[in-house]
């Protein structure tokens, strides 16, 4: 039978509307309208998963976001959802959800022996357990895992999309139901631009499921008329099915909005999710409460649920969970659930807490024929798979104890009610104070923090008439201190069926006697933490709040605690009896709810992931054959490898096609700053270690600059153009810290420099020709004289080259004969395809960053960041010449002066020759003096650069040594990974060209 | 996440810029005739106060201009943004 739990008529669900669904494999029938939970329900299905620990029987607790019991696998495939709470999953054609935690299903399930041996899982007991020895824990911790596993995460690739919005406006509202409406009404009426945020697909909150009147009329009506006011509104936003997640400072709110969740057919426009971030000068709490469980013995059965949510089930969906029904609560409040069901037939017992009930109340009971039991607990529960059965007796308040004739009851449903909670979790984010309530026995908010306000059951009050009128003036004094014209004021009247007044709630805690064997209280259900573990938890010393929390695990999981909080605090308020107050409460965090990590993501994944830059010549690369390397985010050809050619065979033909012809690197990622006004030699004095008052317009100097510490901080080429005009170049990655530098000491140091840096790394297409032919061969495509008399090293030369206007550097990174061509980054690919064109007689050979890197090496030539690493000076790099003496100041010398700075055992750069002529030795391998079994050993220093030099025909390395200037010739041992050990000898850093008469020629 | 008033674009996202640490702290005007003990403070000693906090930032995403915060460390309000070299507002000021 189909839906035999469903009410003949009645609820907000569409019955025109079938919905097929499967379940644990198996199919069912549901109606729009309906949430997976009371789809369930209708069809009688109560027991949805195994618990966390015990793999107890657990069913549907709640109907909304704080649901601890009900969280599936929803979907298949790469959309596959973990810990979905079923009481939030709106049902669409072919939705297809499972249980979690269970194996082999959730009918029979292994793990749930747990449960028998429970008297050995306490709390703690992993602690106590596999922590020793702290070796094994990484072995065991895979089977614990494994064995307490919430759900799964898809191992393909997400393919939904998401998006992110920033959103501005004058007051935020979070929740929807009656009080935020009426704030929206007032502050919409007065002009404000609001954003009215609530997490159900329906407005109106728990409201809705009630009987109420407002203003003497049909609530629900009242409700829909306010609906469609606030949409007919241009200046109101409403985002439904999104819930609020972070509340952080400066009222930046986070809100996470399911676009297309509830579809069954994927949207080709609409992304999945929209996460957004919203940025507010008021903030309006208005999130209501969720109900408190009871605690008593066994109180976690399928079948056992909170009134409210038996009520919503009744009313908002027309699901009637069971027939035989017991109501077991600690205020009036609940009754209203007590005589629906009654209505709509029903059998009905009431066990009550209380001795004091209203007289009205009792006499209701009374004419529809509802046993009520005051003074009065539910003390156990039977049924494995779902209650069947509950014993009640008499419960003496004052002295806590259990009394009288135990009473059996058969039921196949409890609904119970331990008072209500306001949700304070956002308000706690938002650094809101929070205090407890000794009448309504929960944490309500007390103190402000940021420019916000919280109204209705948020706020704790729980009159109807006093939230319409409170929330109403609200939004009508945020929008007077936003400084528009107020909308009229209203007097409100509301009126509930039985309302859930201050007075009419008591606290309940379990009785001290009768604590049947093998029987559980549960506190949090989530996380299976019972009363005993408590009480253990506070034996042990665990006593603060937050120990209590890591130590028993209460709070914490999906649902962060938001149904046992309160009572897990209550409990150890009672245990220490101290106030609650004092006692405290954990610190509530962001997110509200799980979020996915799809809509942090937002657009940002794959290529959007970081920008990529590319040079103007990126294209050609792509065309031929380039690999490419990432250099900070530019994407640098690594080599260009000809047909069957690996990087060892076509480095090896572009290290020598430069050394004995000629050689092309596309260098424009190197960073270029043009520098202006009259104070720039100035402040280049300032900035590099050494002097630039005496250079010639038209002439180029490699500067090197410190920080402050007087440590190698980036290094480049600076050519002065003109008398107040340089151009400076940068490493690649060090570009905008370069500048950044140059900025910080502009703007904040010397405010009196008239220095102007601008950034024109990508203005210029920089084509480094490099080799003995590389004179003869740019002489026939330009009008400079390069002879070598004109043009000598170290100068700079503006003209065509090939009919552009060009910079031209005698500049080299090889130790070769090297031009550096600047053109304007438009014609970059043109030039570079005319010199490939016209430098075929010269075999020209387009390289890669490796081949540059050996090339360099083999001359000695430093990367900043691959040979220094920022604790490195330049005495340290053996560069003591490029550290004037002269200059009074510049940023770092100061410090070459500090001790450390000056000790004789500092690392030096220097050479490394393995003794057997053929290791590559790995960069970052440790140098040792003598390599032993076991460390440790005599540390001397590490590898920074290794390469094989194809001109020389043997590997070199570059390396920072202990004093190693002073040990040149001599032996170290190097170990490597793989137990070998490398005999080298500490050599000059240049290999190649000793003499540098090769850039002379 | 904080919203900072840049003296010279208006209130922005605190995403759009980044904290240097503590401000006011001059570079000696001759470093060469401090010692090593006043050095080593210039560049390695900070104040880390609960309260009232001097600190530079630059807006890298709009003007990138650097100036100076005065926040409370304690409740993160931002008591007042200035330009560089703009004095330093004791907390009577604001």
């Amino acid at each position: 039978m189909s839906n035999q739990n469903r009410t003949m008529y009645g609820g907000r669900i569409d019955r025109g509307k079938v919905i097929n669904f499967v379940f644990n494999g198996k199919k069912y029938k549901g109606f729009h309208g309906d949430t997976l939970a009371s789809a369930l329900l209708a069809n009688d299905v109560h027991l949805v998963g195994r618990s966390f620990k015990y793999h107890r029987a657990r069913g549907i607790l709640t109907a909304g976001s704080e649901e601890p019991n009900a969280i599936v696998q929803l979907g298949l495939g790469a959309r596959t959802e973990p810990n979905m709470r079923a009481t939030e999953i709106e049902l669409y054609e072919g939705l297809e959800a499972a249980s979690q935690n269970c194996w082999p299903s959730v009918n029979y399930d292994i793990g749930s022996l747990n449960n028998v041996l429970s008297s050995i899982f306490p709390a703690g007991f992993y602690y106590k357990t596999f922590k020793w020895p702290p070796s094994l824990w990484l072995f065991y911790e895979h089977f614990i895992r494994k064995a307490a596993g919430l759900g799964h995460s898809p191992t393909a690739k997400n393919p939904d999309r998401y998006e992110q919005k920033f959103y501005y406006c004058d007051l935020t509202i979070v929740g929807g139901g009656i009080s935020g409406l009426l704030s929206a009404l007032a502050a919409g009426r007065s002009g404000c631009s609001v954003l009215l945020i609530d997490e159900n697909p329906e407005l109106g909150g728990y409201l809705l499921d009630y009987n109420f009147s407002i203003n003497e009329k049909d609530g629900i009506k009242y409700i829909k008329n306010i609906v469609d006011e606030l949409y007919s509104m241009d200046n109101v936003r409403i985002l439904k099915r999104t819930t609020a997640m972070g509340y952080y400072d400066y009222n930046y709110l986070t809100a996470l909005e399911k676009v297309t969740n509830h579809c069954d057919q994927l949207s080709k426009t609409l992304p999945r999710e929209r996460y957004w971030r919203v940025r507010s000068k008021k903030i309006v709490l208005a999130q209501g409460a969720f109900e408190r469980p009871l605690v008593f013995a066994d109180n976690d059965r399928p079948g056992i649920m909170m009134a409210s949510a038996g009520k919503k089930y009744l009313s908002r969906y027309g699901v009637l969970p069971g027939k035989s029904v017991v109501l077991f609560t600690n205020n009036d409040h609940a009754y209203q659930t007590a005589f629906e069901f009654n209505d709509k037939g029903a059998k009905l017992s009431v066990v009550d807490t209380r001795d004091n009930i209203d007289s009205r109340i009792q006499k209701k009971c009374e004419d529809l024929g509802i046993k009520l039991y005051s003074s009065s607990s539910i003390i156990s529960t039977n049924g494995n798979k779902k209650v069947n059965q509950i014993e009640v007796q008499k419960v003496d308040r004052k002295q806590n104890e259990l009394s009288g004739e135990c009473i059996t009851l058969d039921t196949d449903c409890i609904l119970m009610s331990g008072g209500w909670n306001p949700a304070v979790q956002l308000f706690s984010q938002s650094r809101g104070k929070l205090r407890y309530d000794n009448v309504l026995n929960t944490f309500v908010p007390d103190k402000l923090i940021q420019d916000q306000i919280i109204i209705g059951c948020n706020n704790g009050c729980f009159d109807l008439s006093k939230n319409l009128n409170h929330s109403y003036q609200e939004g009508l004094n945020a929008a007077k201190d936003l400084n528009y014209e107020i909308a009229d004021s209203i007097n409100w009247t509301g009126e509930e069926e039985i309302s859930f007044t201050e007075s009419s709630v008591e606290p309940y805690m379990l009785g001290k006697k009768k604590v049947t064997k093998g029987s559980k209280h549960f506190i949090d259900f989530q996380n299976d933490v019972t009363a005993a573990d408590i009480f253990l938890a506070q034996r042990e010393g665990y006593i603060s709040v937050e120990h209590t929390k890591r130590y028993t695990t209460t709070g914490m999981g999906t649902d962060q605690g938001k149904t046992s909080n309160v009572n897990a605090l209550a409990l150890m308020s009672h245990i220490h009896d101290k106030p609650v107050d004092e006692i405290g409460h954990t610190t509530f965090r962001p997110p509200f709810s799980p979020q996915t990590f799809g809509a942090i993501a937002g657009r940002s994944v794959d290529h959007l992931f970081d920008p990529e830059r590319r040079t103007s010549i990126h294209k050609w690369h792509e065309e031929n054959n380039a690999v490419f390397e990432d250099v900070g985010q530019w994407k640098r050809p690594y080599y260009f490898p000809k047909k069957k050619e690996n990087i060892h065979d076509a480095v090896k033909r572009e290290c020598l096609a430069v050394r004995n012809s000629l050689g092309m690197l596309d260098a424009s990622t190197l960073g270029k700053i043009d520098l202006r006004g009259p104070d720039t030699t100035k402040f280049l004095d300032m900035i590099y270690t050494n002097a630039w008052s005496k250079l010639e317009i038209g002439s180029c100097r490699y500067g090197l600059m410190c920080n402050e510490h007087g440590m190698i901080f980036d290094d480049g080429v600076t050519t002065r153009l003109g008398e107040d005009h340089y151009h400076m170049t940068t490493t690649t990655g060090g570009a905008a810290r370069v500048m950044s530098w140059l900025e910080e000491f502009l703007q904040t140091e010397w405010l009196d420099m008239e220095v102007f840096c601008t950034s024109v790394t990508e203005q210029w297409t920089v084509l480094s020709i490099s080799g003995p032919n590389s004179r003869k061969f740019l002489q026939e495509l330009t009008d400079i004289d390069l002879s070598k008399e004109n043009f000598p090293f170290m100068k700079f030369r503006e003209g065509k080259v090939c009919d552009i206007d060009s910079r031209v550097f005698r500049i080299s990174f090889t130790g070769e004969l090297s031009f550096e061509v600047n053109v304007p980054s438009r014609y970059g690919r043109f030039v570079w395809e005319q010199f490939m064109q016209h430098g075929k007689k010269y075999n020209i050979t387009p390289y890669g960053t490796e081949t540059m890197h050996v090339l360099r090496a083999e001359k000695g030539f430093i990367i900043v960041g691959q040979d220094t690493d920022g604790s490195v000076t330049p005495m340290d790099m053996n560069m003591d010449w490029i550290v004037s003496k002269k200059k009074q100041d510049f940023l770092g010398k100061r410090s070459f002066t500090r001790p450390d700075t000056m000790r004789s055992d500092r690392k030096k750069f220097v050479g490394l020759l393995v003794n057997d002529k053929k290791t590559v030795l790995p960069e970052g391998s440790h140098i040792v003096e003598k390599a032993l079994k076991q460390p440790p050993m005599k540390m001397l220093g590490h590898v920074t650069s290794s390469y094989y030099s194809p001109i020389l025909g043997h590997p070199i390395a570059l390396a920072m040594v202990k004093n190693g200037s002073n040990h040149l010739g001599e032996k170290v041992e190097i170990p490597l990974m793989n137990g070998k050990v490398i005999e080298a000898t500490i050599a000059d850093t240049v290999f190649y060209d000793k003499e540098g008469n090769k850039n002379n020629e | 996440m904080f919203v900072i008033n840049c003296p010279y674009c208006g209130e922005r996202d605190q995403t759009e810029f980044s904290c240097h640490g503590e401000a006011h702290i001059a570079r000696p005007d001759n470093p060469a005739e401090v010692s090593d003990e006043e050095w080593g403070e210039y560049l390695f000693f900070r104040n880390n106060p609960k309260g009232i906090h001097f600190e530079r930032w630059t807006h890298d995403h709009g003007c990138r201009r650097w100036f100076n915060v005065m926040r409370d460390t304690v409740s993160d309000k931002i008591i007042k943004t200035y330009k560089m070299g703009d004095q330093k507002p004791g907390v009577t000021d604001v």
